[in-house]
């Protein structure tokens, strides 16, 4: 059978059950006794197997196989959770995730047999319970065998209900066969809706199916079993509905008879009593089926619908779309936007068209196309989640290799950031984690030594911040000792012992994220050879984000990383430097405010105002920019106070013109300018205004 | 569309390649047909401040920005007149964005053969703005420079 075209569908749900694995796995350790966790290891193990045994991957079927011969052991009460055990699945965890990522360059597992791994499972199986493992693995299949046995018919125990019985009297006088059809797939099948839907579609080209259970719907929706059973009209004989139905493939069998009507009182009264609502109705079929289900052997069906409920979890239907999809009706919805603006600019200018209703209808617009941008942005939303959910396990590797005992510590994992921005995002977290694990936390005996608990904490918050998302890795360490900072800049020659007497301990901080700067005295495989702070600094400010680092010797060093919201569409302030328009993005401005010169103060030659209390420095955007200096005169200064953290400036520009949504474009590579333009926008009118990087403003 | 391809093959095999022929100052320069994606007129320019000084700025190109650069600056000639003839030559190299170069004037597509090109060697000249050259051509008794566009292009990392 060619699956090449499942591969997708394999991975995605590969990955899903290799996280849970991952989790459970994780608490297991904790809680070696824990029943949930055993059984849902367990689970996933096996639908592990079956997947990658209907894929082909033969390796990977393998290992999973043993793996959860171990845990079928350990259901069983035959042997119990050691240590050991964890360490050897955790290897294989990652032997899995290897397959996976060689399934994913290549579609194919690779050669990799990781022998020695399945061999340490099945010691540590054939130890703990002294037989050997072959035996279990025949168990399994023998006892569902025997309760497949037990009940093939089911199409027997269909219920009709009285409307539906006036079809039947039609297919008779038109003289078609009336059969009952139950239908059985694969164990191993993955795709149980698809096949089912071939089944009906195959039927239908002989005849009309009347009637299913669980309904159609409940099968679309993979709502069942691995059976499902049919009334069937067709003038076909019964072994060619038989074969036709075995054809498709993954179908174990089709059981095929003639159906006998069996009224069904209650039911029809129960549709009579609710024909208002339609929900209702819905309710007590889906009732009447799963009454159909429990009366299999209870056994059988209870592991697995808990099965199906663990790896589907009741959210809200979903599709899976191409980012570049996505992508694409950004672009589109961007392109609007300009087009929008364009409509607005020309309305604004040309006074004579002032009929309300063409006004009315730009407003219109305008809310709409806001609306769909907002839409799109939140398409593209994920939730950190999926990023952050590695490292509880990578902090526990770390655990064991540093030989310190650490906690992570991760609130707001639901946070959502744009996909891109995820994509991004993993890599300099992983870092910042390592270095907290690694520099930032004492050894445990100095941690008694200092009156701290013996077990190092570390945390990864993350939340939104109005137009940012922050993300913040905190540890309870040592913090970051200034001196040694200021001696190993000087000795590197990063600064001059002169510069290092005025510096503050912030700029002495932000001093690691030069390049080639790491203070751990021995480099280690954990982090950094030097080339650590600078290159999570260049990526993050890639992302159009920042990051700063806050410490305090003695009780730890916290990094704060904010990120924008959306990267394609912002809100900005339009301003006007000489005859040049420029656009600063609305989320960092504070207010903006009129000026006269008088309240102009110098400190240390520089221009500062005193607003409100605080001490703003002023920035001569025109000077800075180089921008020619219009004409007029003006009687005070228009200062847009802008934000960066705790840290303001005010800028001084030569005009407002208002708030607008602009679509942030790239000015690509040729051009090295420098940092202070962020990018440029298209206007309404088509010409191009830069865009701002107020974080390097100020 | 492989019979239209060979004959294109053929074509280029036998007549050579075609050179767009433009003029700065009092010099006409050759840039090769593959590489021009269009061409347009002098728009308006938006200034980048503190980019290097042979860009001239970005324009919207159909809702592309694109950055334009000025052949003259980037040759150490005079810098540009805008007159009615100036053009922004659209420039697209394999795997790039696409870049705008300015020009005085775009005169005409000529079709130069291997015997009428005249390779320069790179190698053995001190002459800074040979780097840019790929060859002179000869054309009507007249003498065109062919430029090499990577070269033009692509910043090295030392200028």
């Amino acid at each position: 059978m060619d699956v090449s075209q499942y591969l997708e569908i394999f991975i995605d749900e590969t990955k899903e059950h290799l996280q849970t694995l991952s989790d459970q796995l994780m608490i297991l350790e904790q809680e070696p006794e824990n029943e949930d966790t055993i059984n849902e290891i367990f689970r996933a193990a096996h639908s592990l197997k079956g997947m990658a045994g209907t894929m082909g991957f033969k390796r990977m079927q393998r290992l999973t196989h043993d793996m959860e011969n171990v845990f079928q052991e350990i259901r069983s009460g035959n042997m119990k959770v050691q240590p050991e055990l964890v360490d050897v699945l955790f290897r294989g965890l990652d032997a899995l995730e290897a397959y996976l990522a060689e399934i994913m360059e290549t579609a194919n597992e690779g050669t990799e047999e990781n022998e020695e791994i399945i061999n340490t499972l099945n010691a540590i199986a054939e130890k703990a319970t002294g037989k050997s493992s072959g035996k279990t693995e025949e168990k399994v299949p023998e006892q569902k065998e025997k309760k497949a046995d037990a009940d093939e018919a089911k199409y027997k125990e269909i219920h009709i209900s009285d409307y539906e019985k006036g079809t039947f009297d039609k297919a008779k006088k038109q003289n078609q066969n009336i059969f009952g059809i139950t239908v059985y797939l694969q164990d191993t099948c993955i795709l149980k809706a698809a096949r089912a839907f071939l089944v009906f579609k195959a039927l239908e080209d002989l005849g009309e199916v009347m009637k299913a259970v669980p309904n159609v719907q409940d099968i679309e929706d993979e709502k069942f079993d691995m059976d499902f059973s049919i009334i069937f009209f067709t003038q076909e004989s019964l072994e060619k509905v038989k074969s036709t139905i075995e054809s498709v493939s993954e179908i174990k069998k089709a059981v095929v008879g003639p159906y006998d009507i069996i009224l069904d009182e209650s039911a029809e009264a129960v549709k009579e009593e609710s024909s208002v609502s339609d929900k209702k109705a819905e309710t007590a079929e889906n009732s009447q089926a799963e009454g159909a289900a429990s009366k299999q052997p209870a056994k059988k069906a209870a592991p697995k619908q808990a099965s199906q409920k663990t790896s589907k979890p009741a959210v809200g239907r979903t599709v899976r779309v191409d980012i570049e999809k996505l992508d694409v009706l950004m672009n589109l919805v961007s392109e609007l936007i300009i087009a929008k603006n364009g409509l607005v600019s020309m309305s604004s200018a040309n006074e004579s068209r002032n009929d309300s209703g063409f006004n009315e209808q730009i407003e219109y617009l305008e809310s709409v196309t806001t609306n769909l941008h907002e839409s799109v942005m939140k398409v593209r939303m994920v939730p950190i989640e999926s990023v952050v959910n590695r490292f509880p396990r990578m902090i526990r590797d770390l655990n064991k290799k540093l030989g310190k005992k650490m906690e992570l510590h991760m609130t707001g994992e639901e946070t959502e950031l744009d996909r891109t921005v995820i994509d991004e995002i993993g890599d300099p977290l992983q870092h910042l984690l390592r270095n907290a694990a690694d520099h930032g936390l004492e050894s445990n005996e100095e941690r008694v030594a200092l009156g701290k608990d013996e077990v190092g904490h570390i945390y990864l918050d993350a939340y939104q911040d109005g137009n940012n998302v922050n993300i913040e890795v905190r540890d309870d360490g040592g913090g970051i000792n200034v001196e040694k900072v200021k001696n190993k800049a000087i000795e590197k020659g990063t600064i001059t012992p002169e510069q290092a007497e005025v510096m503050t301990d912030k700029e002495i901080i932000d001093l690691l994220f030069q390049p080639s700067f790491s203070t751990a005295e021995k480099i280690t495989d954990v982090s950094g050879r030097g080339v650590g702070l600078d290159v999570v600094k260049t990526k993050i400010e890639g992302l159009g984000g920042n990051i700063e680092c806050r410490s305090v010797l003695g009780e730890g060093s916290s990094f704060i990383i904010r990120l924008p919201l959306t990267l394609a569409i912002i809100q900005a302030l339009m301003v006007e430097l000489g005859k040049e328009k420029y656009a600063i993005p609305l989320g960092s401005i504070q207010t903006i405010e009129d000026i006269p010169f008088s309240d102009v103060k110098h400190v240390q030659t520089k221009e500062v105002i005193n607003l409100r209390g605080s001490v703003i420095p002023l920035i001569h955007l025109d000077q800075l920019l180089g921008v020619e200096p219009g004409d007029f005169e003006p009687e005070s200064l228009t200062v847009v106070i802008v934000k960066k953290g705790d840290r303001q400036a005010g800028l001084v520009v030569d005009n407002l013109i208002g708030q607008q949504e602009i679509v942030i474009k790239s000015i690509g590579d040729y051009i090295h300018c420098s940092k202070l333009i962020g990018g440029a926008t298209i206007l309404g009118d088509g010409e191009i205004a830069l865009i701002l990087e107020v974080n390097t403003l100020v | 569309m492989d019979d239209i391809k060979e004959i294109q093959n053929l074509e280029v095999a036998n007549e050579g390649k075609q050179y767009i022929v433009v003029r700065l100052g009092k010099e006409q320069y050759g840039i090769d047909i593959k590489y021009v994606d269009n061409i347009v007129k002098n728009q308006r320019i938006t200034r980048i401040p503190s980019a290097q000084s042979y860009f001239k700025g970005v324009i919207n190109l159909r809702g592309e920005i694109i950055p334009v650069m000025s052949l003259r600056l980037k040759f150490g000639l005079e810098p540009d007149e805008y007159t009615n003839a100036t053009r922004i030559i659209i420039i697209k190299l394999d795997g790039q964005s696409a870049i705008g170069i300015m020009v005085d004037e775009v005169r005409e597509v000529v079709t130069l053969d291997e015997d009428s090109i005249e390779k320069t060697n790179s190698t053995n000249s001190s002459d800074v703005g040979i780097q840019y050259l790929s060859g002179i051509g000869k054309h009507d008794g007249g003498l065109i420079t062919l430029l090499n566009m990577p070269a033009v292009i692509i910043e090295k990392e030392n200028v």
